[in-house]
């Protein structure tokens, strides 16, 4: 029945773990039609599902068992739930006469999961088990996307029922608002016009609502510069020259300065996070904010806004291109010129100890893979200098963990990309830290014979709290060094996959020509400068034009 | 400022943690609270009288609403309505008191619903000002026990908060 339903509803990737609670489920899937990728941990099953989310727009699909296999499903869900990422997951529970004694692999998954999920269900009998699933798929792929649990206890997979599954739901309690408030929009467009110095400020709510070519068209239309926050790079190509990249507390001068100087922020399916918006008292004083997104509850949350637009970003976004007239930026875009000229993205500390700098990697691995590469990267240094040097030209192909910072995200979710985009590229940039987090995955490609590079940026320490340690807590380097341990050339041929070192920029350059041209999946063990912090930065809590450079400038 | 929500929300498993939970969660302070059913079979009706300045109170209902199972919230101290709490004091008495607590209480409409050798029960409704004018008259002669509703509201009028 629940395999019937995910046919109907057009899945046919499943990723999971087995175990007690969903033997049934497992049983049926014996015979199904449905693929199924069997993971090494929990864990790596939602962030591949999540992975998979984010390149198809379709929600992805889990299956765990009950106590352990639920929990470990945690940290992923929470994941989701922050970068607003469709997911359905189902758990099997232990019997339903079994609920509340503390039984064997017994753990209230509904209960744990119920502030990360966007809803969740506790099934209690089969005859609503269709129903249940049908309003899963909906919740979780309409308005703002999000994770949606539902878990089943054992006895309630063997209950027979009759099957009428009905794709259209009707919930009384959500209606989410697709078209935005006409009187709003011609606020908006009357503020447009009347901006001396515009700027548009995008996230992840373009991406999610397939509104990249509507931004293309404003940007261009009215010739207004374009700040995308790390959940919506891609959304803008990044080469443009309107692009002036990511803003906050590593992003780029000129996004900064922009935001500071800027009369009017077009914000578009952002939520205005404290590592985008640093002191808040500071952040734009200068500008009128328009702020444009599905969800009601992010607008007005953190930052005051003077017009808000409630609505789908890509249809606000159409609405207000039907009613805007060219520009003219001229002046304000020749300033925003003369802070890129004047600061650059900066490529590393000259005379470093190590001749091989991790922002050279990063530029070497964009330079040489296809614009339609899907990237994935973990959390800390690496994540931050992909988002800064790697060109995204085009959105659904960065997948990374912006709203939890989950270490050990990346690689399954490259893994989640290899299966939802066969002909794509595939690349994972992690670093030392984060890819021991789910190393175990390994094997899952092994078996699979998956085509993925993992660039691992090698700098023998957990860099972003290294970093951190040295700025902010006087080089007290408090459980971050991890040393080269372990050999990850022999770990990763140990598994069976293809490893490859590089310490100089020849041996990295040539490192990835090799590894671009093997099948199956690769690693490349790149040995950075330890010592290399991510600039420009914000301390946090600081207004954002107030920018640590590192004297690179 | 304190604020009254009226909250109506699918009577199912777990929509109550759903909503205490939210408000833990996100650092909002609940004053009091009651719940139960409507004239709609299957819906229930929350009363949250919540502290906040008006933004935090927008937030509140913003994410309230986001809630599966919730289907309407209102801010009933936006308009006029009607507000009841109701509250049973147990207080110490004997023969020497019990008529100067009769006269408190009907100074208060209230009604004293129980009586023992050495206590009274008495029930009296009404607004958070008058329940607290009440307890404070009583308190010299030393209160036992206190247990309160919490608020109910209802918009005066016509005007309803129905689910559609």
């Amino acid at each position: 029945m629940i395999l019937k339903a995910l046919e109907i509803e057009g899945v046919d990737q499943i990723f999971g773990f087995p175990g007690g609670a969903v033997l049934p489920l497992y049983n049926q899937l014996y015979d199904s039609p449905l693929k199924h990728l069997l993971v090494r941990h929990e864990q790596a099953a939602v962030h591949a599902a999540d992975g998979y989310a984010r390149v198809t727009g379709n929600p992805g699909v889990v299956f765990a068992t009950s106590g352990p296999g639920a929990t470990n499903l945690v940290t992923g869900i929470a994941n989701a739930y922050m970068d607003s990422v469709p997911l359905v997951l189902i758990t099997g529970q232990v019997a339903s006469y079994f609920i509340g004694t503390d039984a064997f692999q017994e753990a209230d998954i509904t209960g744990i999961t119920l502030p990360i999920t966007k809803h969740n269900y506790l099934v209690k009998n089969a005859k609503d088990l269709p129903s249940i699933l049908s309003e899963a798929f909906y919740i979780a792929s309409t308005g703002r996307r999000g994770p949606v649990l539902i878990d089943i206890p054992k006895d309630v997979f063997d209950q027979e029922a009759p099957f009428e599954y009905n794709q259209q739901c009707h919930i009384a309690g959500y209606n989410p608002t697709y078209s935005g408030h006409a009187g709003q929009i011609n606020r908006a467009v009357k503020a447009i016009r009347d901006a001396v110095r515009p700027v548009i400020f995008g996230g992840g709510g373009l991406i999610r609502a397939g509104a990249d070519q509507a931004l293309r068209e404003l940007a261009d239309t009215a010739k207004i510069p374009v700040i995308l926050s790390l959940m919506g790079l891609g959304a803008f190509p990044g080469g443009n020259s309107l692009f002036l990249g990511m803003p906050g507390m590593h992003g780029s001068v000129t996004a900064n300065y922009a935001l500071t100087e800027t009369d009017l922020i077009i914000a578009a399916g952002v939520r205005f996070d404290d590592r985008v918006t640093g002191k808040l008292e500071n952040f734009a004083e200068k500008a009128k904010i328009i702020h444009i997104d599905i969800d009601p509850a992010e607008i007005g949350k953190n930052v005051n806004i003077d017009i808000p637009i409630v609505g789908d970003v890509r249809l606000v976004l159409e609405d207000l291109l039907r009613k805007l007239k060219p520009g003219n930026t001229a002046k304000w875009l020749k300033q925003i010129e003369s802070w890129q000229a004047k600061y650059p993205t900066p490529t590393g500390s000259k005379g470093a100890s190590s001749s091989l700098l991790p922002q050279f990697v990063i530029r070497e691995l964009s330079r040489l893979s296809e614009p339609d590469t899907i990237v994935a990267t973990d959390v800390g240094q690496h994540q931050m200098w992909t988002a800064q040097h790697f060109i995204i030209p085009a959105p659904n192909r960065f997948l990374t963990s912006g709203g939890l910072g989950t270490m050990g995200y990346g690689f399954p979710a490259a893994i989640g990309a290899r299966l939802a985009a066969p002909d794509q590229r595939v690349l994972c940039i992690t670093g030392d830290g984060s890819f021991q987090m789910n190393i175990q995955e390994l094997a899952t490609v092994v078996n699979n014979k998956m085509d993925i590079t993992i660039a691992l940026i090698n700098n023998g320490s957990l860099g972003m709290v290294r970093q951190w340690q040295e700025f902010f807590y006087e080089k007290r380097y408090s459980h971050t060094i991890l040393a080269e341990c372990p050999d990850f050339v022999k770990v990763a041929e140990a598994y069976g996959v293809r490893a490859l070192r590089a310490t100089t920029e020849k041996e990295a350059t040539r490192a990835i020509e090799e590894a671009f041209q093997t099948k199956g999946p690769v690693l490349i063990d790149f040995v950075v400068n330890p010592e290399e912090n991510v600039y420009p930065m914000v301390a946090p809590n600081h207004p954002i034009n107030q920018i640590i450079t590192g004297g690179d400038f | 400022m304190k604020h009254v929500l009226a909250i109506l929300v699918e009577n199912k498993a777990g929509a109550l943690t759903r909503i205490s939970g939210l408000f833990s969660r996100r650092g909002f302070n609940i004053d009091n609270i009651a719940v139960g059913e409507t004239v709609t079979p299957g819906i229930a009706r929350m009363t949250i009288t919540v502290e906040g300045s008006d933004p935090v109170i927008e937030q509140v209902m913003k994410q309230l609403h986001k809630l599966i199972n919730v289907i309407k919230v209102s801010n009933l101290s936006k308009e006029p309505s009607v507000m009841r709490e109701l509250m049973l004091i147990k207080v110490r008495a004997d023969t020497g008191n019990r008529s100067d607590i009769q006269q408190i209480v009907e100074t208060f409409r209230g009604k004293v619903v129980d009586v023992s050798p050495d206590s009274m029960i008495i029930e009296v409704t009404g607004t958070e000002d008058k329940l607290e004018a009440i307890k404070m008259m009583l308190e010299h002669f030393g209160i036992k026990e206190i247990v309160r509703t919490g608020k109910v509201a209802l918009l005066r009028g016509t005007k309803t908060t129905r689910e559609s």
